[in-house]
């Protein structure tokens, strides 16, 4: 394959590579210029989504041989393509809600956009990861990014202990990682997806069990599945709001779809070795995040629980194997990722009467008499986040239980459908605070920032029963991406 | 004009959707009149569908599809027996608008797009083809109840509405695992399809068990009844109205056009079940409703033992005792409700729920007296009422198949006389102790207007009940026919040489066999 076709196939990353390090020396000269930054920054991952679409329809029903790029190191399959649209999606969105709570904060200056496109480039690299070291080099590229913007008000204390815990134990899940990693060369004799796949058929040792078990590890503390959950709620309440609402969705998003690619393609072998694993994690996660939700006052911390329930909700999906798993797991996430920025909005928008941003419990008590508007659309997010028909967010639970069902995964769905209820409950929480509750009238302000309003009602309608509109599109688009997998 | 010339059951949900809608932005006068017109207007389109709708026509009427969602069909559909469930719906919501006129002060807005869209998935419920439509329709049901138990509930409200959310919810979630699995095996979500198909009988035992986990706690049978007490106390009148009238109804549907017709292997198999938690609610919560001091809450009692009749009659697998049942659920739709709005009338008047709070209120209340005895009488069983109706044909048809489930479920109409005379005697009878409650007065026109319908109704129900009867007989038929290769015995059946018999055996006819009841014969 010549230098030109591989360059193309992975044109939405050149995009973002080349206009981040433009934006970056106009950062250096004007660092006042954020919102102007922000804004461009935006453009550039709309022709990135725009190209990465053309790409997508370019590989078509997935010939493997036009996709491969570098010799095997990234693909530009179809599953690659729509992780990176998400991606895209909802980097854009953090982008656009980020300035004014930013400059509010002290903390908007130029670089944000600049590191949102980095990571944005990790993440494109991580999902058309065919082989170890392109994973790891994607992989680094992002969390380095993300340190940065988890303690990007670094005059707050909280942000900056956000960041620096988030970098300690991020930098120990790479170490597990790469030890899983090497191991997996040591054994296989390759970093190649495809060759450990062939390598890891009959029977495996030990050492190689080992090495797929770091790995798994490594990855569940990226998309912070119980037990390597721990770092999520500390670093989703310290970081700045806009910055947990893109820890919640973007690298999210591209952490899983990792997860998938390396399970299916390169240990799709050995799917009794690491199927029980996933399951016990996937259970783990909704478990916790469940229960650990229950306690919480803090809505950020709340949400971060309720991420890590819906990632346990997701790895179902993994747990299944089945081409059918994948595509539920690719719906729910689209879905989750419109649910879960839109309860990140509703919060940046509980402006208190004082000016300070709000974000515990208490303070929406009655919010839904003083801003009925904003407490309609956390309300739908909440029960959209429960899998409460008719909101959109029940169509994504009922994909992936529906392919553990087909898998003959019985204790897994109903141990799973059953902790759902358990989580059902925090979710009612917060809507229980908001309408049930009195607060005092002037507790919460209209937000400064209206584009927020706009968007979050968006995102509103789109998880409201409308989104139903989209399932024949979504399940052919997953369905489609699942396959190239396969 | 016939009714089946438009897609009357989509506008049917459009109407209190549109209405829910513009409820939400509207001032509280405004709204008030949107929520009325709405459900009035939905309730026309139910007469017409009634009268539209042809008892000897084909099986599913007014049949809509379209694909919409992709696997979640937008198939609408009723027969008979969904005809006269939405027909209680839409009768009940106007009245239910009505009673919360003036004691809805707070959020008008909110609590009327809440009950309309209460309507709209109520009769979704009732008129879905499609197995996830059905479910959808079914949990999101949960969300406007939760908001108007916890909104414009009474002081133990937040408790209440989280046991009622909880509770249904976790009962719900298993029953969508058995439709999933139903989907994938039969290859479709069509329910009229699902309706003849035969499920291997080991996968039903474990199929019908999920769905009872769902219509068990929706009904409520005992013991996961607990949920309803509390929820009916703290929610306002038209609440409680709407969550006895209709949804505990949803619960017996759900056993009729699910459990029953696709599982009929499983449901002869677990009718000890059934049966055994029937008897007990049956005596259990009578006797709990006797000792009762809050009036809410003995009504929500009586209520679990009515359901417990139902659930009976259901399970007989023959003509009279589900045409019964069916009628048992129409009848306590009105006249729990009724009574429900009885206890508003005085509860405005008192705020208090505390029956020892009233007494001697016929003195004073010579309107309201006769009608609150009207609809006790009706909840007791009394002949001429929708109640008696009901409750004979379905314990007649449960005698069919057990004498000792029938005599056990029989005590339920003299425990129900008991706890409900008792009731009447404390408020309207004796002694005018309370000077408040002796000074409360008389039934304002517009509550004449809400219970004057609903009396109506229970005595046409109870004299005719043949205009109820005629749409849902060729349906029951249906069903009875689709279970009976499962149907129990029945340990009625007389003994071939029992001497003691003998003499009265008709000559010509072979005994010992069960007869099967010519259709209709028994009216």
């Amino acid at each position: 394959m010549s230098m030109n076709h591989d360059l193309a196939l992975i044109a939405p990353e050149l995009t973002l590579s080349f206009a981040s390090l433009a934006l970056l020396l106009l950062a250096a000269w004007r660092s006042d210029w954020g919102r102007l930054i922000s804004l461009l920054a935006v453009g550039v991952l709309v022709i990135a989504g725009w190209s990465a679409a053309d790409l997508w329809i370019a590989a078509g029903d997935g010939d493997s041989a036009l996709t491969v790029a570098f010799g095997g190191l990234l693909t530009a399959d179809g599953f690659a393509q729509f992780a990176k649209l998400l991606v895209y999606f909802a980097a854009a969105i953090s982008l656009l809600i980020a300035p004014t709570f930013l400059e509010k904060a002290g903390a908007m200056r130029a670089e944000y956009p600049v590191l949102v496109l980095l990571a944005a480039v990790g993440m494109g690299i991580m999902v058309s990861a065919t082989d170890l070291l392109t994973l790891y080099v994607g992989l680094e590229l992002n969390s380095l990014a993300a340190y940065v913007l988890a303690s990007f008000a670094r005059t707050d204390g909280r942000s900056a202990e956000a960041g620096l815990k988030y970098f300690v134990l991020g930098a120990l899940a790479s170490g597990i990682l790469l030890y899983g990693m090497s191991l997996i060369y040591g054994f296989t004799g390759s970093t190649d997806f495809h060759a450990i796949g062939n390598a890891m058929s009959g029977e495996i040792g030990i050492g190689l069990l080992l090495g797929l078990i770091f790995v798994l590890s490594g990855l569940a503390f990226k998309i912070s599945a119980a037990p390597f959950h721990m770092w999520t709620p500390d670093v989703y309440e310290g970081a700045p709001t806009p910055v947990t609402a893109f820890f919640a969705s973007a690298p999210k998003v591209a952490a899983t779809a990792l997860l998938i690619r390396i399970t299916i393609e390169a240990f799709g072998n050995q799917i009794a070795a690491w199927q029980q694993i996933i399951i016990v994690v996937s259970l783990m996660s909704i478990i916790i995040g469940a229960v650990g939700a229950i306690g919480q006052q803090n809505l950020k911390r709340l949400l971060a629980y309720s991420s890590i329930n819906n990632v346990g909700f997701m790895l179902i999906g993994l747990a299944t194997g089945t081409e059918q798993g994948i595509a539920g797991m690719l719906v729910y996430l689209a879905i989750y990722v419109l649910m879960t920025l839109g309860g990140f909005i509703c919060l940046m928008q509980l402006k208190g009467s004082d000016g300070t941003m709000k974000e515990n419990m208490s303070d929406i008590a009655g919010l839904s008499k003083t801003r009925p508007a904003l407490a309609a659309a956390f309300a739908v997010f909440m029960f959209s986040l429960a899998g409460i028909p008719p909101l959109f967010g029940f169509w994504g639970k009922l994909v992936v239980f529906n392919a553990a069902v087909a898998a003959g995964l019985f204790p897994l769905a109903v141990i799973g459908i059953a902790a759902s209820v358990i989580g059902a409950f925090y979710y009612l929480k917060v809507v229980k605070t908001m309408y049930f509750d009195d607060g005092d009238d002037d507790m919460i302000v209209e937000a400064d920032d209206k584009a927020l309003g706009w968007i979050g009602g968006a995102l509103a309608l789109a998880v409201s029963p409308l989104g139903y509109l989209s399932i024949p599109f979504l399940s052919a688009v997953t369905l489609q991406a699942a396959r190239s997998l396969f | 004009m016939n009714a089946a010339e438009i897609p009357i059951l989509s506008i049917m949900l459009a109407v209190p959707l549109v209405g829910a809608l513009l409820c939400l932005f509207a001032r509280a006068e405004i709204a008030r009149v949107i929520a009325l017109v709405a459900t009035l207007f939905d309730l026309l389109l139910g007469i017409w569908l009634w009268t539209s709708y042809d008892p000897s026509g084909a099986q599913w009427q007014f049949v809509e599809i379209a694909q919409l969602f992709g696997p979640i069909g937008w198939k609408l559909g009723v027969d008979g027996i969904s005809v006269m469930l939405i027909m209680l719906s839409v009768f009940l919501m106007p009245i239910c608008i009505g009673a919360s006129w003036r004691t809805i002060t707070e959020r008008v807005g909110l609590y009327m797009a809440a009950f309309l869209l209460m309507e709209t998935l109520m009769i979704g419920v009732f008129a879905a083809q499609d197995l996830l439509l059905f479910y959808i329709m079914f949990e999101a049901g949960l969300i406007p109840m939760y908001l108007i138990i916890g909104i414009w509930g009474g002081a133990n409200r937040i408790y209440a509405s989280y046991k009622f959310f909880l509770y249904t919810l976790l009962g719900s979630v298993f029953m969508l695992l058995a439709m999933l699995w139903m989907i994938q095996q039969a290859g479709t979500a069509d329910i009229p399809t699902l309706l003849n198909h035969d499920f291997p009988k080991e996968a039903q035992t474990i199929l019908w068990l999920a769905f009872f986990a769902s219509f068990a706690v929706k009904m409520p049978m005992w013991p996961v009844h607990t949920w309803l007490p509390d929820a009916h106390v703290q929610a306002p009148t038209a609440g409680s109205v709407i969550l006895a009238g209709v949804l505990l109804k949803m619960g017996g549907y759900g056993f009729l056009r699910f459990s029953l017709p696709m599982f009929p292997e499983a449901s002869a198999q677990f009718i000890w079940l059934i049966f055994g938690l029937s008897m007990v609610a049956v005596v259990y919560t009578s006797l709990v409703a006797l000792v009762q001091n809050d009036m809410k809450k003995l009504i929500a009692y009586s209520s679990v033992a009515h359901m417990a009749i139902v659930t009976v009659g259901l399970f007989t697998f023959n003509q009279q005792g589900i045409e019964g049942s069916i009628i048992v659920m129409l009848s306590h739709g009105l006249v729990s409700g009724a009574l429900f709005l009885c206890v508003g009338v005085i509860y405005d008047r008192l705020h208090t729920r505390e029956i020892s709070r009233y007494g001697g209120l016929s003195i004073n209340m010579p309107k309201y007296a006769l009608l609150f005895m009207l609809f006790t009488m009706a909840s007791v069983g009394l002949p001429g009422t929708s109640g008696f109706v009901g409750e004979f044909l379905s314990l007649a048809g449960a005698y069919k198949v057990s004498t000792w489930a029938t005599l056990i479920a029989t005590t339920g109409i003299i425990l129900g006389a008991g706890y409900m005379l008792y009731l009447y005697r404390r408020i309207a009878f004796g002694d005018q102790v309370n000077a408040d409650a002796a000074a409360m007065p008389d039934l304002e026109s517009r509550e004449l207007w809400l219970l004057a319908p609903i009396a109506a109704a229970v005595l046409w129900m109870g004299i005719y009940p043949e205009s109820f009867l005629a749409p849902i007989r060729r349906d029951v038929a249906t069903i009875v026919h689709r279970v009976e290769r499962a149907a129990p015995a029945g340990d009625t059946a007389l003994k071939e040489h029992d001497k003691t018999t003998a003499k009265y055996r008709v000559k010509a006819q072979h005994g010992g066999h069960e007869e099967k009841p010519a259709e209709g014969a028994q009216h």
